[in-house]
């Protein structure tokens, strides 16, 4: 018989759970947003447009907040960032728009904008107020894979301008990682699919659930039926420890956020009393804070290089020390210590940089728990695309500025493809450059 | 620490802030709440005649001018004088003055355009033993379309008529507070001097719509579905008024009249301007309207402390002290030459002394990518006018500055050293010039 780990649901009371999981950024009231948007300077040619990988006009958008335009500074929004309602809540602004704010420099304090955005997106996203017209149509259809941030920001570009949009989602749901990736504080209430809905609402696209590339449709195929195709699958592998993981209590992190995201009822939702969570980026910051907020009593972050090496910016690592998780660095896992078939501790051997090579010291340290969340990196999941004659870089699909690949008619953008950080934005960015090439290429 | 009393016409005060013929000064209640919090002295809100009393709409009577945080900007009211019977009013008075024999009480007063009116309210007044009253010719709205108010204050020979008349029906100060609703404020003060005035008080309210509500297409304040102009003040008010205190103050004719300033007065750092440019008591209204009186502490205090930081010890070495410089454009020195100046250390890199000067001036701040990323404005003089839009734009304090050219330096839009000093009158361009000279360090024309 296995042991069971001490992983168990309802750690907490309901009410502390609703508080734990509610909103990181309470929307502005109108009052708020106004006094908020006065700070703004109205820069020219605007530091926190470059920065922002959509090139949203903020200055233009958070001074028609100022003025009462609500809807004026949606639209300036959502024209420039379709998916603009999820990054006002996601995006790492303190490394983007927020960081590029030429306030920090007078007062160290910058015009809160992604806390703006959402001011403002919420006039149209939340109310399903469609502010968007399709051109005619063009009798060109396109094929997108990934119903992702890129995907739905192709989908919608390529709609709007005429094209039929088919859209072929491996999942039950829209919305990729918005819908199943995010710490669930980020995205409240079911935000991310009433986006999308409002998204779909321009007419033109329609979308296939549980049609995955590999598996139930092929690239080859899909050039032959479409006069255009899409891909934007992000990653759908994730890699692994290379250990014995087959102890109870080992899990994927982002299995294991998924399955939080997805449950109806954070009580039913297992955890562990004490968490080991391996890796540095923000998937695991977002394991780690949410098993706190679960109730976890104890909960590490693990990673094997220094702080500053971390991919979780300064605030996502911020947010889990509030949360009570302790950040350990410079941790290469060894081993996972299991007893009577459970996990009760990982080990790990300390490293040191020597001459720009990571490498172990020697010496070993033990830490005890009851559940191990893996997150050390997703990968495109290279099989889907196997026999597809596509070109890779670095292990994902290689493509121009356009976001063209190697073949034909086909165009990729967001987490599968070689460019951009890995970031919703930077997908929604990626799948409106392709967009507006496929739709001048379909124009010729 | 420096004396703040004032002795205004013979009124004496403990200090220069009074608080203006308005709703705060309608009641013994306020009045008496205001001397409490430090107020050197009040006018009292404006009395009418004798009888039934005025009725005030029993709606809104104010619309706002707001800043993004809800500061007020400025302020309109509809609000006529007072609306109590005139006999509790004396009454209060009469009480309050014996109550409070070191603070200033004037009492406004607005009766119809007839001397026995004027004669029969001063005698009443006279009884209260006020110290002063002073003459509502501005109140623009309501009254002014009875014939009184502005309708008089509009009218020079109007205000030196009844001016005369109460310097002759009465032996209180006569304070005339005069219009801004006017092309010359010069014309109705010289006509209170004519008429015997003991002073002027400046500005009343401007005639004023404050906004239209976009839902209804009423203008506000709205009154059961219609709307009327109201009269103007606050914060906003307060350049047009400095400029007719300043303008009073220089006018050769009314030279030394003494003058209360009144006009968009918040703070300290407001009266002390007043009284630089001629003022010698300053009276508040709407930020106590905001505020409340506590806000007198910080005038009293603040006032004091410029003084002392400054050197001056009592009032009446401010009063008018910025007179001396204030002067025609024509007699400008169009030979100083100032050039913008930006500290890059302080600057923010938001590039609106860019854009401000590129779209709406002379196109004399550049751009410069840096070696580490960001960009740097920098001044090209030879396009430089120095009109100093830059600087007054600038988000951040002190980092655009307006350097003088020294004399000999070369001014690199013109090419000419620095040097001279020629007002339009002297300028060769002026066709009026009498003795036209070049500029000392053109070079000499051709022969």
């Amino acid at each position: 018989m296995t042991a069971t780990p001490d992983i168990v649901a309802g750690r907490l009371p309901e009410a502390v759970l609703d508080a734990n999981f509610a909103d990181i950024a309470p929307p502005f009231g109108s009052l708020e947003a106004k006094i908020a948007a006065d700070r703004c300077l109205f820069c020219w040619d605007a530091p926190c447009t470059k920065a922002c990988p959509t090139s949203i006009d903020v200055p233009l958008f958070i001074r028609q907040i100022s003025t009462g335009n609500r809807l004026g500074a949606a639209r300036t929004i959502l024209e420039a960032n379709v998916l603009g309602g999820t990054c006002a809540r996601v995006c790492p602004t303190e490394t983007l728009c927020e960081e590029a704010c030429v306030r920090n420099a007078s007062e160290h304090r910058p015009v809160e904008i992604g806390r703006l955005q959402r001011f403002a997106t919420e006039a149209v996203v939340e109310a399903g107020r469609q502010i968007f017209t399709r051109a005619a149509p063009t009798g060109r259809r396109v094929a997108v894979v990934g119903a992702g941030p890129a995907g739905l920001a192709a989908a919608h570009a390529l709609a709007r301008a005429g094209h039929a949009v088919t859209i072929f989602e491996a999942k039950e749901k829209p919305g990729g990682l918005s819908e199943y990736g995010l710490a669930a504080y980020k995205e409240t209430d079911g935000f991310a699919g009433r986006e999308v809905d409002w998204l779909l609402g321009v007419g033109g696209i329609e979308v296939e659930y549980g049609r995955r590339l590999g598996a139930d449709i092929d690239l080859a195929a899909l050039t032959g039926d479409f006069d255009a195709v899409f891909l934007g699958m992000g990653l759908g592998d994730t890699n692994t420890l290379g250990l014995d993981t087959n102890a109870a209590g080992v899990a994927d992190a982002v299995d294991w956020i998924a399955g939080l995201r997805q449950a109806a009822d954070l009580s039913t939702v297992p955890v562990g009393r004490r968490v080991v969570v391996i890796g540095g980026g923000m998937t695991a910051i977002d394991a780690a804070s949410q098993a706190r907020r679960l109730g976890a009593e104890e909960v590490t972050i693990a990673y094997r290089r220094d702080l500053a090496a971390m991919g979780a910016s300064d605030h996502e690592k911020e947010i889990a020390r509030l949360d009570g998780v302790l950040i350990r660095t410079n941790l290469k896992p060894y081993s996972l210590v299991a007893e009577a078939g459970g996990i009760v501790a990982v080990e790990f051997e300390r490293t040191e940089v020597v001459d720009g090579r990571l490498r172990g010291t020697g010496a070993f340290v033990k830490i005890a728990c009851d559940q191990v969340l893996v997150a050390i990196g997703q990968t495109l999941a290279l099989a889907d695309l196997a026999n597809a004659g596509i070109a890779l870089e670095g292990g994902r699909i290689r493509v121009d500025d356009d976001g063209r690949t190697s073949l034909p008619k086909v165009w990729a953008g967001g987490d599968c493809t070689n460019v951009g950080e890995d970031l919703t934005v930077a997908a929604v960015a990626a799948g409106k450059t392709a967009a507006g090439s496929i739709a001048r290429a379909l124009s010729v | 620490m420096a004396d703040l009393s004032i002795d205004f016409v013979g009124i004496r005060s403990p200090n220069p802030f009074w608080l203006a013929s308005a709703p705060p000064t309608d009641k013994q209640v306020n009045v008496e709440r205001a001397y409490r919090a430090g107020w050197g002295g009040v006018v009292w809100k404006t009395l009418g005649e004798d009888g039934a009393p005025v009725v005030n709409v029993s709606g809104p009577r104010y619309g706002v001018l707001l800043g993004p945080d809800r500061r007020i900007v400025g302020l309109n009211n509809i609000e006529l004088i007072t609306d109590r019977p005139l006999e509790v009013n004396l009454r209060e008075i009469k009480e309050v003055k014996r109550a409070w024999r070191d603070r200033a009480l004037v009492v406004s007063l607005m009766v119809p355009c007839e001397e026995e009116a004027w004669k029969s309210i001063l005698k009443r007044v006279e009884e209260t033993e006020a110290d002063g009253v002073e003459l509502n010719f501005g109140c623009p709205h309501g009254m002014s379309e009875r014939g009184m108010g502005s309708a008089v204050g509009q009218v020079p020979e109007y205000v030196e008529m009844v001016t005369r008349w109460c310097k002759q029906h009465s032996r209180m100060p006569v304070i005339v507070k005069l219009t801004p609703n006017i092309s010359d404020i010069r014309k109705p003060a010289e006509a209170a001097k004519r008429g015997g005035a003991d002073a002027v008080s400046l500005i009343n309210t401007i005639n004023s719509v404050i906004g239209v509500d976009l839902d209804t297409l009423t203008a506000v304040p709205n009154t059961g579905g219609f709307a009327t102009h109201g009269g103007y003040c606050g914060p906003a008010v307060k350049p047009i008024a400095l400029n007719m205190v300043s303008e009073i103050a220089r006018n050769p004719a009314t030279h030394g009249l003494p003058i209360s300033g009144i006009g968009g007065i918040e703070t300290w750092r407001d009266a002390a301007e007043y009284l630089t440019l001629g003022a010698s008591s300053v009276q508040v209204c709407t930020a106590a309207m905001v505020y409340g009186f506590k806000i007198v502490e910080d005038m009293i205090a603040g006032l004091s402390d410029w003084m002392d930081a400054k050197g001056y010890t009592s009032v009446d070495q401010i009063v008018g002290a910025a007179i001396p410089r204030m002067t025609d454009w024509q007699h400008l020195n169009l030979d100083y030459i100032v050039k913008a100046k930006i500290d890059e250390t302080k600057c923010i890199e938001c590039g609106r002394c860019h854009i401000a000067c590129e779209d709406t001036s002379h196109q004399s701040i550049r751009v410069e990518a840096k070696a580490g990323g960001g960009r740097r404005f920098v001044v090209d003089e030879a396009e430089c006018v120095g009109c100093n839009l830059c600087a007054s734009i600038c988000p951040v304090p002190d980092c655009i500055s307006m350097d003088p050219l020294p004399e000999g330096a070369i001014d690199q839009r013109t090419g000419l050293k620095v040097g001279g000093k020629r007002t339009w009158l002297e300028h060769p361009n002026n066709p009026m010039a009498k003795n036209p000279r070049p500029h000392p360090n053109a070079p000499a024309p051709a022969e």
